[in-house]
């Protein structure tokens, strides 16, 4: 039990600071684009709104700052992050609700293919090592040095503007209607694949590299060769004793890792123009949306708490020991 | 996180004061005796005269304009071509060079020195002093760090070099923190160190003479990580344009390439950039495969000895089977 109340202390103080880094970064910035905003629009905002706005960028003068932290605890917890200067004020909460499952679904799908398939490779060369396999180690490290936003501009380049293979931008096409149907989940899948192999490819290096490393090291262990002089076929050796060993470190770094790799995909969103929360806070940034950019920070970060929850629970399941320390 | 069994890397332990200065100096630089960090820092070497000597190298100046030649493919007059301006792309390279070390070298020296004293003090304090620092970093760890640099980046107008790479360490300190953590806890309770303790040998001297040089290679590939994920993360920032365009750089080119429609069409505009950073991030990568392979000798081998192995045909993985049915005289 100690292991699981030990996480969620740590998840929760996370949570804590990301909200509370969301609280102080709009206090300490130089200047204030908000109440100019706000003054010039006055008549077209809702007096609510603009109270709501004015709490979380601490724009009430009178208002001591834990005053101010307990207002900001308050809206948040009320659902409500905001307005959005540049969607025409519409809710943030709202805004960042439809690009959400794009992201999630796109960003998602790829980084945990990319962690399967690099991690077969790796404990496969790993496995192999001294042998030819191991030209792959710095190829895949080249792909992985490469930044995402300019690989994605020459797949971009080469798989759809030279050869037309798959739609260059955008989600679905123009003329697509979201719903269930077979056209509309197949123009999803033409244009997630770019992407989505983009991602695949930049990401592969490191996981690739990490399990080699692991399996190099596991390989020399005493109960490896226990397991070779017991005459076991050397599949088994190599997925039963080696691979299941190597993995709980790649997986660890894994959940580690999600916060940089979630970062350099939200680029890709902006290459691909595709509608999920990365293109949005390019977009907000650009048109100095305060309030749409406080809401996203926000979200992507507690997506990423969830993603390295999930990744947490994956390792207590493989990784016997975690729950031992339950008695 | 703190009862993950990270492996804990063989260090070869250098024991203070029994060898002469000489020999501890080269000794302290054996980490990059070998073939993958010498070509790395070859490589290094070479990006970094390029950037100290751009202006005598540059054939013209970053932002001079030919208008007789626009968007043109690679002459000898414009090695690699020019831009929708008539701007020389090489010589815009070639001074770009500048910015992007500077802000990763500067980057990596914040970060590292953060990651030093907090990883240091972590690991050699114990309780709840240990715990929260090692929170403080878990927490840096999970923060998405892009994003947190597109925001604050963006409530600057013109953000200086040193409040960029500012930004970059702070978002990139933690992973070398963790790292160094867990070996000085591991350094902590070691003979030497517990007879330096007994000795009343006095923190400072303990953390700086005994522990540090064991650490050296630790916090180098620490060091180059952060100027990789840096450089990384500065073009990224240029290229989304939240960095101003008066600070010169690889991503800054492939801004205005992206902004005035060279994709994908005018592959001279923006292949070299891109093809610069992979490259740098290579040697650094290849650095840091070195050092890795100085901490953890089972790397370095692992590939020599398993193709001695196949050399007298046995197969690396199945050594005792197959060695074993050979020497049987049935067969």
């Amino acid at each position: 039990m100690r292991f699981f109340v030990r996480r969620a202390v740590f998840y929760l103080f996370t949570a804590w600071a990301a909200i509370t880094i969301n609280f102080l970064l709009p206090r300490m910035m130089k200047g204030d684009p908000v109440s100019a905003y706000l003054a010039k629009n006055q008549g077209k905002i809702s007096p609510e709104a603009a109270d709501s706005i004015r709490i979380l960028f601490g724009l009430d003068e009178d208002r001591s700052w834990p005053e101010q932290y307990i207002d900001y605890w308050q809206l948040l917890f009320s659902g409500d992050l905001g307005r959005s200067f540049s969607k025409g004020l519409a809710p943030v909460a709202d805004v960042i609700s439809v690009a959400l499952p794009w992201t999630v679904g796109l960003v998602g799908i790829a980084t945990v293919l990319s962690f399967f398939i690099g991690t077969s490779l790796g404990a496969f060369i790993g496995w192999r090592r001294g042998s030819k396999a191991d030209v792959l180690v710095p190829i895949s490290t080249f792909f992985s040095t490469v930044p995402y936003f300019w690989m994605g501009l020459i797949t971009i380049a080469f798989f759809s503007s030279t050869l037309g293979w798959f739609p260059a931008s955008h989600a679905y096409d123009k003329s697509g209607r979201p719903g269930f149907t077979l056209d509309f989940i197949t123009q999803v899948i033409q244009h997630g694949t770019l992407p989505a192999l983009t991602i695949v490819l930049a990401s592969l290096g490191g996981w690739i590299l990490g399990m080699r490393n692991m399996m190099v090291t596991v390989l020399d262990e005493d109960y490896v060769t226990v397991a070779e002089a017991k005459g076991l076929r050397p599949r088994r050796v190599l997925i039963a004793y080696a691979a299941r060993n190597a993995v709980l470190p790649q997986l660890s770094s894994f959940a580690l890792s999600l916060g940089f790799i979630v970062g350099g995909t939200l680029v890709m969103e902006l290459v691909f123009s595709y509608p999920g929360v990365g293109k949005l806070l390019l977009d907000a940034t650009n048109a100095k949306d305060y309030p749409l950019m406080q809401g996203l920070f926000l979200v992507i970060t507690l997506a990423v708490l969830v993603a390295n929850i999930l990744a947490d629970i994956a390792y207590a399941i493989l990784d016997p020991r975690t729950r031992q320390m339950e008695s | 996180m703190t009862n993950l069994p990270t492996p804990t890397p063989t260090v070869v332990l250098i024991a203070p004061d029994q060898q002469p200065l000489l020999s501890r100096l080269t000794s302290s630089f054996a980490m990059f005796r070998n073939g993958k960090s010498i070509t790395g820092l070859v490589i290094l070497g070479a990006f970094t005269l390029v950037a100290i000597f751009g202006d005598v190298l540059a054939p013209y100046g970053p932002l001079d304009k030919d208008y007789a030649a626009l968007r043109q493919p690679p002459t000898w007059q414009h090695w690699l071509g020019t831009t929708h301006m008539g701007e020389d792309v090489l010589s815009q390279i070639i001074y770009g060079t500048r910015g992007v070390l500077i802000v990763g070298f500067l980057s990596g020296v914040i970060a590292t020195v953060i990651a030093v004293a907090v990883g240091v003090t972590a690991g050699y304090m114990g309780g709840w002093k240990s715990e929260s620092l090692s929170a403080v970093t878990n927490v840096f760890l999970v923060l998405p760090g892009l994003p947190l640099m597109i925001i604050v980046a963006s409530q600057y107008e013109s953000p200086s070099l040193l409040l960029v790479a500012a930004v970059l360490a702070i978002t990139g300190w933690a992973w070398g923190a963790r790292v160094l953590r867990a070996q000085t806890m591991s350094l902590r309770n070691r003979d030497f160190v517990q007879a330096a303790r007994a000795n009343g040998e006095s923190l400072f001297r303990i953390i700086t003479v005994e522990m540090l040089p064991n650490l050296v290679a630790i916090i180098a590939s620490s060091f180059v990580g952060t100027v990789i994920a840096a450089v990384l993360g500065l073009t990224t920032l240029a290229f989304i344009g939240v960095i101003p365009i008066t600070n010169l750089n690889w991503g800054t080119i492939l801004f205005w390439a992206q902004q005035n429609g060279a994709f994908p069409d005018y592959w001279w505009w923006y292949v070299p950039a891109g093809l610069c950073i992979a490259l740098l991030g290579m040697a650094l990568s290849l650095i840091n495969f070195g050092i890795d392979e100085y901490v953890n000798p089972h790397l370095r081998s692992a590939g020599e000895r398993a193709r001695a192995l196949r050399k007298k045909n046995l197969k690396p993985n199945s050594t005792a089977t197959v060695v074993r049915t050979d020497a049987s005289p049935t067969s």
